[in-house]
């Protein structure tokens, strides 16, 4: 065999892996979220019926083209207009955001002087306190909230230490408050702040610093006008690690938060499993990844612009 | 020829104020120290730089240059010694106080600015009006001519418009000394040798004095008044190039700059001659600043040795000269000159080097063709260290 004949048998397979290799992703992300996701769809277009699965119109193979057609009849958009018939809904969407806002913020003052703060110290020191920041991870997140909620009960730790101080005459309330629901959330999404900043502050060119200082910058308002801006992906990319999967935050406002603190994510628990209302509670979880798909495209742009800058 | 021992006296153009007793340096530097930690970068050292000069600092990479031109800046605290600019001791004054600026070898730009915002930063810093900015920004940006890449991000420009750039930077604040940390490294051969010029051009114009820092000994020898050849944090010599390269001070001098053949010898009886080298009794043109017996040098350039078929005639003139039979056992022809490789027939290995004036094969001396190569006394450099 030639071997241009050879080339000419192995070139398709190869271009057949090489597309493969491509594909996976989003083979994966097809099968693990885009299917989900419009299961999710189809069910919140479905009235609830006592029946097994708990919705109605099913798809009926059997039936054949006209099953079809009184299946997509079936379909209907009331379980939104419902959503907003009952403030209950936007109250809790509103909350949520809120909730994850204001965490977020802290967890930019927090993590922004951390991150900076590791990237100021020499090499072998670095390595050991990223270490030290995924440290928690070691341990299962529920059995560190349930620790939260032991830190926070009322003869806890917390309260022992404030009295030792003299800081406060009668223990406060901090379980069920949304005070510990900030701390819970502050605490659990830290090195989801402070490793993509790190990432960038690392990355951060020295000579710049000292071209500004050399320019008659003083080293406080370099930081506002070299260190901050060219960290903005960090900041941006650490906010966006938090605030997302805080918005949807269920174990943590649901174990330390109380009844008032009610979260999307709390909303969405009780329709499927309190009041059985599945249709209910995928409307809501639909309406959630439309809120957060905002965020997520304006982190991608960022990223993009990344890329094409390097 | 012009008496040794006047430092002005091979200057480049009619500037030595090194020469001049009564003229004041602009910056000095005086027993200068800088360790890191067991390691002495820069060892004692005291120059003076004045004011209008360009000057150089030469040397091998980790000869510490760049951390002498860092304590310049302030980026670096002297272990020892002072450094004064315009008689004030810099010693306390922060980096970002003081009259110099610095272009790095990297240009630290600011990737998140424009052309015209990284230009722009220094006079933001003084609080200048905004009108009296932007055209300051805009006459910075002509002369570096870059007028109409103002609104560009760095990442769009080409290598040399960045270098532009951060020339335009670190100039536009109109500093009393600038200093340039390699700041052709990144440019390719063509480019540089137009920028080397420009520089100096710019540097005339503005009358400000530059203190740049490079490892090319060409580039150092085109654009500087006075070249500081630096090794283990020490001054080799400092001097005007054509000094350096026709009076070198050392053995280390002479090889670090250019090529050398050189030949270890005892001065004569008489001190005008060298006795005992591989090319037996070497005349040199001025009496040696040794005693008879001492252990010297004589080096010569390649381009000062010439090589001739046969032994030459016996004319006053070449009585004088030195001279050797040699074997020709190696020709790199490079184009505007070629270098060849003799070995005498003491066995020492020579190289010569000779314009190529002549078309190639016009009675060209080839392999292993038996030569005469003479030099005249004063092309005799001697070393007595």
């Amino acid at each position: 065999m030639t071997k241009q004949a050879r080339m000419a048998k192995l070139k398709p397979q190869r271009s057949f892996m090489a597309k493969l290799v491509v594909r996976i992703p989003y083979l994966w992300l097809a099968a693990f979220f885009l299917v989900p996701f419009l299961i999710v769809l189809k069910i919140s277009l479905s009235q609830t019926a006592i029946a097994q699965p708990p919705y109605t119109p099913v798809f009926d193979f059997a039936a054949g083209w006209h099953g079809l057609a009184s299946f997509i009849a079936g379909l209907s958009l009331d379980n939104y207009a419902f959503l907003g018939s009952d403030p209950l809904y936007f109250l809790s969407y509103v909350k949520s955001v809120e909730i994850a806002a204001l965490s977020t913020l802290m967890l930019l003052i927090i993590g922004y002087p951390i991150a900076y703060a590791m990237t100021r110290t020499p090499r072998r020191v670095q390595a050991v306190l990223v270490l030290w920041v995924i440290l928690p991870f070691w341990t299962s997140f529920l059995i560190r909230i349930y620790a939260w909620m032991n830190i926070l009960q009322h003869d806890g730790p917390l309260n022992q230490l404030l009295l030792a101080l003299d800081l406060v005459r009668e223990p406060p309330v901090w379980l069920s408050t949304n005070t510990a629901v900030y701390i819970g959330i502050v605490y659990s999404y830290l090195p989801f702040m402070v490793l993509p900043l790190y990432a960038t502050l690392e990355k951060l060119d020295e000579s710049l610093l000292e071209a500004a200082a050399d320019l008659g910058c003083p080293r406080w308002k370099t930081f506002w006008l070299v260190t901050l801006p060219l960290s903005a992906p960090g900041v941006i990319a650490g906010a966006l690690l938090c605030f997302i999967p805080a918005v949807g935050e269920f174990v943590i406002p649901d174990l330390l938060g109380g009844s008032r603190t009610a979260m999307i994510g709390q909303t969405i628990w009780t329709e499927f499993f309190a009041n059985k209302d599945w249709p209910t509670a995928s409307a809501v979880a639909v309406v959630l990844v439309c809120l957060l798909v905002t965020p997520i495209v304006v982190f991608q742009h960022q990223t993009m612009r990344g890329v094409a800058n390097d | 020829m012009q008496a040794a021992g006047s430092s002005g006296g091979l200057a480049k153009r009619d500037f030595a104020p090194w020469a001049d007793r009564n003229s004041q340096p602009l910056l000095r530097l005086a027993g200068v120290s800088k360790r890191f930690g067991a390691f002495t970068a820069v060892d004692d050292l005291s120059l003076d730089i004045y004011q209008g000069e360009f000057f150089a600092l030469l040397g091998p990479s980790g000869c510490g240059k760049t951390t002498l031109l860092r304590l310049i800046a302030g980026f670096e605290q002297a272990s020892a010694g002072r450094i004064l600019l315009d008689g004030v001791d810099l010693a306390p004054v922060p980096p970002h106080r003081r009259p110099v600026n610095m272009m790095f070898q990297n240009y630290a730009l600011f990737p998140h600015l424009s052309v015209a915002g990284n230009v722009a930063f220094g006079l933001k810093q003084e609080r200048l009006p905004k009108a009296q900015i932007a055209e300051r920004v805009a006459d910075m940006l002509a002369l570096v001519r870059l007028d109409n890449l103002g609104r560009r991000k760095p990442h769009e420009l080409s290598g040399g418009q960045r270098q532009r750039v951060a020339l335009a930077r670190s100039l536009v604040k109109r500093p009393l000394v600038l200093l340039l940390d390699e700041p052709m490294a990144a440019l390719d051969k063509k480019l540089r040798g137009e920028t080397q010029f420009e520089l100096m051009d710019l540097q005339r114009r503005l009358g400000l004095t530059f203190i740049i820092v490079t490892h090319d000994q060409s580039e150092a020898m085109t654009v500087a008044d006075r070249i500081a050849v630096m090794d283990c944090g020490r001054l080799m010599q400092v001097a005007p190039p054509a000094e350096i390269y026709e009076r070198p001070s050392s053995r280390w001098v002479a090889d670090f700059i250019g090529s050398v053949n050189s030949f270890e010898g005892r001065v004569g009886d008489d001190g005008t001659c060298i006795d005992g080298t591989a090319l037996g009794r070497l005349r040199v043109a001025a009496k040696i600043d040794a005693a008879p017996g001492a252990k010297v040098w004589v080096a010569v350039r390649p381009e000062k040795l010439r090589i001739t078929r046969g032994a030459p005639l016996p004319d006053p003139r070449s009585a004088r000269e030195n001279g050797a039979a040699a074997t020709l056992v190696d020709i790199a022809y490079l184009g505007d000159l070629s270098i060849y490789r003799l070995r005498t027939d003491s066995g020492l290995l020579l190289q010569a080097t000779i314009a190529n004036t002549g078309r190639l094969g016009d009675g060209a001396i080839g392999w292993n063709d038996k030569v005469w190569l003479s030099f005249p006394p004063e092309a005799a450099i001697v070393l007595t260290k």
